[in-house]
């Protein structure tokens, strides 16, 4: 009992959360559920949006302490759209984020949230990027993250393949996510994806009925 | 955060079977499996342990947490069956072993951290599977347990189909147990088959080269 009223002084609200990003042919699908918790035994939100859109085609997602990464990806914002300004056209996804690697980097000892950045940009295409808690960078096809993303590793490991169509991917993300947030209690609510590709930006938002069932359910 | 160790870790770490198991009914029996790997801290100290022990003819058990107290428990029950199987003058039934594990584990819980899943066969109601987890008694469909069991609670649950074959309900138990080892750095090594049905048990073990490899492999 001790260990719980530690970590709700402590940590404060928290996303303990399930997010992760999945590029296909010609795009990438970041996905996230929508609880907010504190201290792991009380729902503070069941509806928050943790797909933040720091430009046109660039989102990330966050997971760690919601108040540290509300502010950080604030910052990247505004830094994000400046250097945007002064290239005269759209950011890389890698600048995102990197942008986003600096900050957390720099200030590691005070933050506690890590990001996954995904988007399009004209150079390389549909790009993933994880940013750890201590400000480590990686590119990858796909990645998860956040407390529940333990329970789909091995999912995600079996039924990933690369060159997916969008609608294959739709469905591996949105079966992560419900696989997810059916084993993890501080997952759930509804699934928010975003679909990015050259053409646009599209939001599905799923709610928690409508996510798929499995065996036991 | 730096700490010089001069010491090995297994001169003063408990010595862990940090593992994956899996049982899994079908109709006629059932499947056991585990990987082989025993740890003490960061140290592997034994990297081919089986960890499918035998209580009776037709009933097993998979162990997993603090090393010593599984090997222990497993062996109290192994004695306390044949004297039960004596008496009754048959088999004995795959529920009476579980409960005999669930009574150590319960009585014991506050000293000992093993988490033991018994599976076999019997007349009365053929394949069954249970879980003693903290001193429950519980029977499932299939079970998984260990550290490396959080990362495919999201596989399993997603392939687990109702009414699978012999077959089929081993290639799962593989599947499961190769992506498992791939996330969890304290499992590892080789995976320990055991089916039981009606004609008795047959071990089977499966090399690390012979694992099912996934996308990233």
């Amino acid at each position: 009992m001790e260990r719980h009223f530690m970590d709700s002084q402590t940590k404060g609200v928290s996303t303990g959360t399930t997010i992760l990003a999945v590029t296909f042919n010609g795009g990438v699908i970041i996905g996230s559920d929508s609880r907010a918790s504190i201290g792991g035994y009380y729902v503070s939100s069941k509806t928050i949006n943790k797909l933040i859109q720091v430009h046109d085609r660039i989102f990330c997602c966050i997971a760690g302490s919601l108040a540290d990464a509300q502010a950080v990806t604030k910052a990247a914002k505004f830094q994000i759209s400046f250097h945007s300004i002064q290239m005269e056209s759209p950011p890389l996804v890698k600048a995102a984020a990197s942008v986003l690697k600096e900050l957390c980097y720099n200030n590691k000892e005070e933050l506690q949230a890590g990001f996954i950045t995904a988007g399009w940009d004209r150079k390389k295409g549909p790009q993933v990027y994880t940013v750890a808690l201590g400000g480590m960078l990686l590119s990858q096809p796909f990645t998860i993250g956040g407390s529940g993303s333990t329970y789909i590793y091995g999912y995600a490991d079996a039924k990933y393949k690369p060159d997916m169509s969008k609608e294959e991917c739709l469905q591996f993300a949105t079966n992560a996510l419900a696989l997810a947030m059916g084993r993890d209690n501080v997952s759930g609510g509804v699934a928010h994806l975003v679909v990015i590709t050259e053409e646009g930006v599209e939001h599905i938002v799923i709610p928690g009925d409508k996510l798929p069932k499995f065996h036991d359910e | 955060m730096l700490e010089e160790s001069s010491e090995p870790g297994w001169l003063s770490e408990e010595v862990k079977t940090g593992t994956t198991i899996i049982a899994i009914e079908f109709d006629g029996g059932v499947v056991l499996g585990s990987d082989s790997r025993v740890s003490a801290g960061e140290t592997v100290v034994n990297r081919v342990m089986n960890k499918l022990s035998l209580l009776h003819d037709k009933i097993y058990c998979a162990l997993s947490g603090s090393a010593a107290d599984a090997q222990t428990i497993a062996e109290m029950v192994n004695y306390q069956l044949d004297v039960h199987s004596i008496e009754v003058g048959e088999d004995p039934q795959v529920r009476s072993a579980a409960t005999l594990v669930k009574n150590i584990s319960y009585k014991y819980k506050e000293e000992l951290s093993a988490h033991l899943i018994v599976a076999g066969w019997d007349k009365r109601a053929g394949g069954q599977v249970y879980v003693t987890l903290n001193g429950l008694l519980s029977r499932q469909p299939f079970a998984v347990g260990g550290s490396g069991s959080s990362y495919v609670y999201g596989f399993v649950d997603a392939e687990y189909r109702k009414a699978m074959s012999k077959e089929d309900c081993q290639q799962f138990v593989v599947n499961t147990l190769s992506l498992a080892m791939g996330r969890d750095g304290s499992s590892g090594g080789v995976a320990y088959l055991v089916t039981i049905d009606e004609k008795g048990a047959e071990e089977k073990c499966i090399l690390g080269n012979e694992l099912p490899t996934f996308y990233d492999q």
